[in-house]
C-alpha cells in the first residue's frame, strides 16, 4: 500500500535503532564492484538479501534510515510468506510472536452475514495467516541477516545516483561521512512505494489511484474480542462506509475506516476526531492511539520489473490496496522468486532467460494481485450510486443465498500464485490432488529419521526430486537432490501421496523455491534432466 | 457464437410478464430498481454462464 505523504500527528516511538558504520568501500580509491547491492532494508529487501546470502552470494544491503518501528504498517502475513520465512530461518519465531488466525467474519449493518475459513487443508506447518507488526518481522530479519557473514547491511546509506552500464550498475550512496561510489553487477531495488531507484531511472507507473480515503489506526486495548478478521459494510457505528478490525500482538488492534473521497486529511488525523470515531465503534472500552494515518491507495505496476542490471521487487515494482494483504506478502514472494534465480545466474548455472522468468512470473502475480485488489475496491467503495445499488443488492441477498455471499468482496486474501510459466514442463499424464504444476508444493506432515516434521522444512535448498518408492532409487541428474518417499521421508498416513496424487514410482521436480515444475508417473533420467534445464531457463 | 436465447421460452409469455409487473406494483422507482437489481443477480446466478451473462448485458445496453 501507498503510505501517506502527511506526517502522523500521533508520535510513535522508535522500537529498533541500528548504528551507521563506515564501510571499507568508502575508503577505496576506485569504486568497489559487488555482485549484488540491494537498496531498501524493509521486509522485501531483507528477505532477498538473506536468501541470496544463504545461497552463497555476497550482498551489500543499504538503507537510508537507521531504525525500524514507526507504525505497524503491514500486519497480515500469509502462509506462503511464512513458509519462505521458515526457509530463511525466522518462520517459527514469527509464528510464536504473532497472532494466528484463519477466520474472517463479514457483517452488513450490524448483522453477521457469513464467516470464512482461510486454511485450505490441515497438516501445513504454517498457519493460513498471522498478524504481526511489520517492525517485528523486520527486526527478526535484521537479526537473521546479522548471522550471515557475507551480508553487509549498511544503515544510513542513501542511494542518490544510479547509472546503468552494460554489465553493471554504478551507484552513488550518501552517508553521514559523505558520498561514495559503488558498483554492482546486479542492483535489486526494494526501496518501496516511493522508490528512489525508480525515480533516479526515470521510470513511471501505470495504473489507477482510488479516490476514497481510509483512516488507519493502531490502538492499544485490552479486549476479549476473538482473533478473527472482522469487516463491516455500512455498520451503524460508521454509517454509509466500511470498517475493518484485526488483532495484533501486545493488545494492539488495527482499525481501518473508510472515509469517502471528500474527507479532510488534516482534520481526520486529529487524535480527538479519530478517538470520537473509534468511540462509536468500541463503546466504553478504554483504548489508546498508537499510530494513525490516512491513506489513499493505488493499483499499479511498472511496465517492466527488470531494467538492464536493475531489478525491481515489492512495492517499488507494484502496489495494491491493503484489502487482501497482497502488498508485503507479494513482495516477499518476489524476493524468493528472484533470489534462487539470481544466485544461479551469478554462479553461471543459468543465463539471463532465468532473470526474464522472474519478470514474467512475478508480473503474472502482480497482475493477479492488482485484479483482485481492484475488484475488492470496486465492491468496498463503489464508484457511483448506481454501482452501490448493485453492491447493496448482493449484501441484501447474502443472508438467504449462498451465491451472493460468494460475491461479497472485502478483500480476497493473499494466496501463492500458480505460475503459468515457461519454466514448467507441461504434464504428460493427468494428476489430481491439491498439488498444482507451477504452484508451491502443498505442505504435509511427514516423518524424517523417525522424527515428526513437515515436508517443506525437510527439502534441500536447491532442486529436489521427490520420488515415491518403487524398487531401487534411481540416480538423479546433477544439481538435483533426491528424496525418496518411504526411504528418506516417511508418509505414514498417506497424506502426501494423496495431495500429490502419487502412485508407486511417481516423481516430482521442485524448484529451489518449492514450486512444482514437472511431474511424471515414472522416473526417466533424460526427462528429469530436461525439466531441470528448462526450470533454469535453458530452453 | 451466440449462446443467449432470444426466442420466447415461456409457454405463457403474458403470465411471465404479469409476474414481473405484480412484483413491482406499488413500488417507487428506486425500490423497483433495487428489486430489479436483486432479480438480475438471482437470475444471473441461476443461468451460471458468464458468456450468456455478457451477451445479455450487451443486448440490454443496445436496447437502451
Amino acid at each position: 500500500m501507498n503510505l501517506p505523504t502527511e506526517p502522523t500527528e500521533v508520535p510513535h516511538k522508535t522500537l529498533y535503532r541500528y548504528g551507521y558504520r563506515r564501510a571499507a568501500d568508502q575508503d577505496a580509491r576506485a569504486a568497489v564492484r559487488r555482485p549484488v547491492v540491494v537498496v531498501g532494508a524493509g521486509p522485501v529487501g531483507l528477505a532477498a538479501s538473506i536468501d541470496l546470502g544463504l545461497r552463497g552470494v555476497p550482498v551489500v544491503l543499504i538503507d537510508d534510515a537507521d531504525r525500524i518501528g514507526e507504525g505497524s504498517r503491514g500486519i497480515c502475513w500469509a502462509k506462503r510468506t511464512l513458509e519462505i520465512c521458515d526457509r530463511l530461518g525466522v518462520g517459527e519465531k514469527l509464528v510464536a510472536r504473532g497472532v494466528t488466525w484463519k477466520l474472517g467474519k463479514l457483517f452488513h449493518g450490524d448483522d453477521l452475514v457469513f464467516s470464512f475459513d482461510l486454511q485450505p487443508e490441515e497438516g501445513h506447518k504454517m498457519p493460513a495467516f498471522i498478524n504481526l507488526q511489520q517492525f517485528y518481522v523486520e527486526s527478526a530479519l535484521v537479526e537473521c541477516a546479522a548471522e550471515i557473514e557475507t551480508l553487509d547491511l549498511r544503515w544510513k546509506n542513501r542511494l542518490i545516483g544510479v547509472e546503468q552500464r552494460n554489465d553493471h550498475v554504478r551507484l552513488t550512496i550518501d552517508t553521514p561521512d559523505g558520498p561514495y561510489a559503488l558498483e554492482a553487477d546486479w542492483l535489486i531495488a526494494a526501496d518501496g512505494a516511493r522508490s528512489t531507484a525508480r525515480d533516479l531511472l526515470g521510470l513511471t507507473f501505470s495504473g489507477v489511484t482510488f479516490e476514497d480515503k481510509f483512516l488507519i489506526a493502531d490502538i492499544r486495548m485490552a479486549a476479549d474480542i476473538p482473533t478473527e478478521r472482522r469487516f463491516w459494510f455500512n455498520p451503524t457505528f460508521h454509517a454509509g462506509q466500511s470498517a475493518l478490525m484485526h488483532r495484533q500482538p501486545d493488545n494492539i488492534w488495527r482499525v481501518d475506516l473508510q472515509l469517502g473521497p471528500d474527507a479532510d486529511v488534516a482534520e481526520e488525523q486529529k487524535p480527538e476526531r479519530v478517538s470520537a470515531r473509534l468511540r462509536r465503534m468500541l463503546g466504553d472500552r478504554p483504548f489508546e492511539l498508537e499510530w494513525v494515518s490516512i491513506y489513499r491507495f493505488n493499483c499499479r505496476r511498472l511496465d517492466r520489473f527488470v531494467h538492464g542490471r536493475t531489478i525491481f521487487v515489492g512495492d517499488a515494482a507494484h502496489q495494491v490496496s491493503p484489502f487482501g494483504a497482497r502488498g508485503a506478502n507479494s513482495g516477499i514472494q518476489d524476493a524468493e522468486n528472484l533470489a534462487w534465480k539470481l544466485a544461479a545466474v551469478i554462479k553461471g548455472e543459468a543465463g539471463d532467460a532465468l532473470i526474464a522468468s522472474y519478470e514474467s512470473e512475478r508480473m503474472q502475480a502482480a497482475d493477479e494481485n492488482i485484479a483482485h485488489s481492484t475488484r475488492s475496491t470496486d465492491f468496498i467503495a463503489p464508484h457511483s450510486a448506481a454501482e452501490r445499488a448493485l453492491r447493496d443488492a448482493v449484501l441484501a441477498l447474502a443472508p438467504q443465498a449462498e451465491f451472493a455471499r460468494r460475491m461479497i468482496n472485502s478483500g480476497r486474501l493473499s494466496v501463492a500464485t500458480v505460475y503459468n510459466s515457461d519454466l514448467s514442463t507441461p504434464d504428460q499424464s493427468p494428476f489430481a490432488g491439491s498439488a498444482r504444476l507451477g504452484a508451491p508444493l502443498p505442505d504435509c506432515p511427514i516423518r524424517r529419521k523417525d522424527r515428526k516434521g513437515h515436508l517443506l522444512e525437510s527439502l534441500a535448498p536447491g532442486f529436489t526430486l521427490l520420488i515415491f518408492k518403487n524398487g531401487v532409487s534411481p540416480r538423479p541428474p546433477a544439481g538435483v537432490e533426491l528424496a525418496t518417499i518411504d526411504e528418506d521421508i516417511a508418509d505414514p498416513d498417506g497424506v502426501l501421496a494423496q495431495r500429490l496424487d502419487a502412485t508407486p514410482g511417481s516423481a516430482y521436480l521442485l524448484r529451489p523455491d518449492h514450486h512444482l515444475c514437472a511431474r511424471w508417473r515414472s522416473f526417466d533420467y533424460a526427462k528429469v534432466a530436461a525439466a531441470r534445464d528448462r526450470a533454469l531457463g535453458r530452453y | 457464437m451466440a449462446k443467449l436465447k432470444t426466442q420466447s421460452q415461456f409457454a405463457e409469455p403474458d403470465a411471465a410478464y404479469v409476474t414481473l409487473v405484480e412484483a413491482r406494483r406499488g413500488l417507487s422507482v428506486e425500490d423497483a430498481a433495487a428489486l430489479d437489481t436483486r432479480l438480475a443477480l438471482i437470475l444471473a446466478n441461476h443461468i451460471g454462464d458468464l458468456d450468456v451473462l455478457k451477451e445479455a448485458v450487451a443486448l440490454a445496453k443496445a436496447a437502451a
